[in-house]
């Protein structure tokens, strides 16, 4: 039989992978006509609305205890929400006035129903619009005890089963979990619904909003669920089964390492110790930094403070914000970095009328832009002061190029400590400044940076892109952009060795630092701290705790030496084997 | 009629864990009760019509009460309120 591999592209609801077969979970379909009632059958109809009330309630209450059971008491509100909507006084009464004016009950339901529902899309916050669904999960509740349906229940469920629903209410979750269910797909839904936040808890994979599935499935069709990605694969071939087999048992095995390596120090074999650190942008992310290990947040990209809003954000929301992270990263230090956005991005977002760049990336972005407005930026900074009081927090500037755009962030960050004291507020006088090194100018007078700050941070991804003039998002020349090229791996030497004569520690931030193929370069550079999106730090930390730091400066003094990437290429597959290292 | 004005302090906003806990408590009052921010005044004792008011963190709202036991019920709604909802702040 010949297989499709058809790939279909939804929402990562749950992460995890489930390879198994569709199960279609019907959808009751109610077909709702407008009747009119005579005067004299309308108490007959509010009664038959009362009833469907009251069996609708019995439902939800035996759902409740269920869930209650499964899942413990924090899970069971989510039904006491379904109960409340049931019993809303709004709801009802409206349903009820339409019927009193010779309407039939289901059409009066529906059309409440729906009046709300526009009014739930209208919102402009994602968590409130999807509460949309809860209000329709209850209504179709009350909907099919009107009618008197029952829903096909997922009794006749096999082993292995995917189930495709249009939509899952929370309970139906914890039934799919009982009856070992692998995954699930739904056409409706988003990253905050109520079924996803169940599915992540009982660590079912799940792929939502994918809409139209139904009608694209066969019952008893082979199915893979990637919750990770977002993607589902109906009827996959032989070899991409095999693929997702062995990304299973990385999963699986992954785990386990990282519950290894979680409390191991990052010291290479001959005793070298780096800094591995989580680089994040809002303070949910802590958490998960910390359970992989990370001994710092190397890079804390503030930028999203100024997202979806229509004001700047307040010294006070700067000081909450990053005063939270910092309590809850003791002991280990925090590095901010002051705001990286573009003029034509502030533009965008509404914050500030900024006139379109034809090349923002040279344009007027992060330093440059702060400088520009330099009560914008000292808003932030002020908060940052503020916060520093709280834990270990570093500020670091974005783009610097030259030495003079340092010396002005300083002169405005007096000025901020200034207006500090003269508020009689709180904060750190002492407070160390670094910057990150990711414009090549900056990387060719490191020596000279290296004096006038406390430290400094790689930013390999703009530090690449604009020595090699690759935009790596263009795929026509992306393949020329390459971490390993010899004019990077000696720009990167002299960041390095320059900030270290001037006792200057390096860090970096930029991809490169997360990648385990270049763990073992970077050592043997000296870099001190590599900061990386959390999930990596267990797979670095593995590498540099395999190899030792003098072998990695032998490898390091080879490469420098090659003239092409190819010879680089090879060299270093001849370490790692040398090293027994895959 | 009493009336206070509360502010959202929890980190979430009114999600539905809060607003089942606004109305809960609101049922416990037999005085007529109301959430209102802005323009828009909803009954307390509405899940529906609390959730419509979309209050995130932040957002200071006024409560409203009237009837027979207004001062009490005011006085305890208020309090939910600047609890927290019992939520991280």
């Amino acid at each position: 039989m010949k297989q499709n591999n058809i790939i279909l592209n939804g929402i990562a609801a749950s992460s995890g992978i489930a390879i198994g077969k569709v199960f279609i979970l019907e959808e009751d379909d109610f077909l709702v006509v407008k009747k009119e009632i005579k005067s004299s059958q309308i108490k007959q109809e509010l009664n038959r609305l009362k009833d469907a009330m009251a069996k609708t309630k019995t439902e939800l209450e035996e759902n409740q205890k269920e869930l209650n059971k499964v899942l413990g008491e924090n899970y069971a509100k989510i039904a006491d929400a379904h109960l409340l909507i049931l019993n809303d006084p709004l709801i009802k009464s409206e349903v009820e006035k339409i019927i009193n004016t010779g309407i039939n009950a289901e059409y009066a339901l529906h059309t409440v129903v729906e009046n709300l529902s526009k009014t739930f899309d209208l919102m402009d916050n994602d968590y409130f619009r999807e509460r949309k669904h809860d209000l329709l999960d209850v209504a179709k509740k009350v909907m099919r005890n009107l009618f008197g349906k029952q829903r096909k229940t997922l009794m006749d469920l096999e082993e292995n089963s995917v189930v495709i629903a249009k939509t899952l209410t929370p309970a139906d979750t914890v039934t799919m979990k009982e009856a070992m269910i692998k995954g699930f797909v739904t056409e409706i839904g988003g990253k905050t619904s109520h079924t996803a936040f169940v599915a992540q808890s009982l660590e079912i994979p799940a792929v939502v909003g994918l809409k139209g599935i139904i009608h694209q499935v066969k019952q008893g069709m082979p199915i893979i669920v990637d919750g990770n990605l977002g993607l589902v694969i109906l009827d996959p071939s032989k070899e991409t089964i095999e693929n997702y087999k062995r990304e299973y048992e990385i999963q699986i095995s992954n785990k386990k390492e990282l519950e290894k390596f979680k409390d191991l120090p990052a010291v290479s074999l001959d005793g070298r110790e780096v800094v591995l650190g989580a680089n994040i942008e809002n303070p949910e992310e802590v958490r998960s930094a910390l359970r992989h290990g990370a001994n710092a947040i190397g890079l804390y990209r503030s930028e999203f403070m100024y997202m979806s809003r229509k004001t700047m954000p307040t010294e006070e929301e700067h000081y909450q914000n990053y005063s939270s992270v910092a309590k809850k990263m003791m002991p280990y230090e925090v590095i901010i970095r002051t705001v990286d956005l573009g003029g034509d991005k502030i533009a965008r977002l509404g914050l500030m009328d900024i006139g379109r760049e034809a090349n923002p990336f040279m344009g007027l972005r992060a330093i440059r832009f702060c400088l520009k407005y330099p009560e914008i930026f000292k808003i932030q900074l002020k908060g940052i002061l503020r916060a520093a009081v709280h834990g270990k927090i570093k500020i670091m500037y974005p783009m610097i190029s030259r030495i003079s755009e340092i010396k002005e962030a300083n002169k405005i960050l007096e000025q901020a400590k200034e207006e500090l004291r003269r508020e009689g507020k709180k904060f750190k006088e002492d407070i160390e400044v670094g910057v990150m090194i990711e414009v090549p100018s900056a990387a060719i007078i490191t020596d000279l940076i290296a004096k006038e700050v406390d430290f400094l941070s790689i930013g390999t991804n703009d530090l690449i892109q604009y020595t090699m003039a690759v935009d790596r998002v263009n795929s026509d020349v992306a393949h020329l952009y390459s971490p390993m090229h010899p004019a990077i791996l000696r720009l990167l030497k002299n960041i390095i060795d320059s900030a270290h004569l001037a006792g200057t520690d390096v860090g970096m931030c930029g991809e490169m630092a997360g990648d385990p193929a270049y763990t073992i370069v970077l050592l043997g550079l000296g870099l001190d701290e590599f900061s990386m999106s959390a999930a990596q730090i267990p797979k670095v930390k593995k590498i540099i705790r395999s190899v030792s730091k003098s072998d990695a400066k032998d490898l390091v003094e080879q490469l420098l030496r090659c003239s092409s990437m190819q010879e680089i290429d090879i060299t270093m597959k001849k370490f790692k084997y040398k090293q027994n290292l895959f | 009629m009493k009336e206070k004005n509360v502010k959202i302090v929890n980190k979430l906003g009114l999600h539905a864990r809060p607003a089942s806990l606004i109305v809960q408590t609101a049922m416990g009052f037999s005085s007529n009760i109301y959430i209102i921010k802005d323009e828009i005044k909803a009954d307390a004792k509405s899940i529906m019509g609390i959730l419509m008011l979309a209050a995130a963190c932040g957002t200071e709202l006024k409560i409203q009460t009237e009837g027979p036991d207004e001062e009490q019920a005011l006085e305890k709604m208020a309090e939910v309120f600047n609890n927290g909802f019992g939520e991280e702040i």
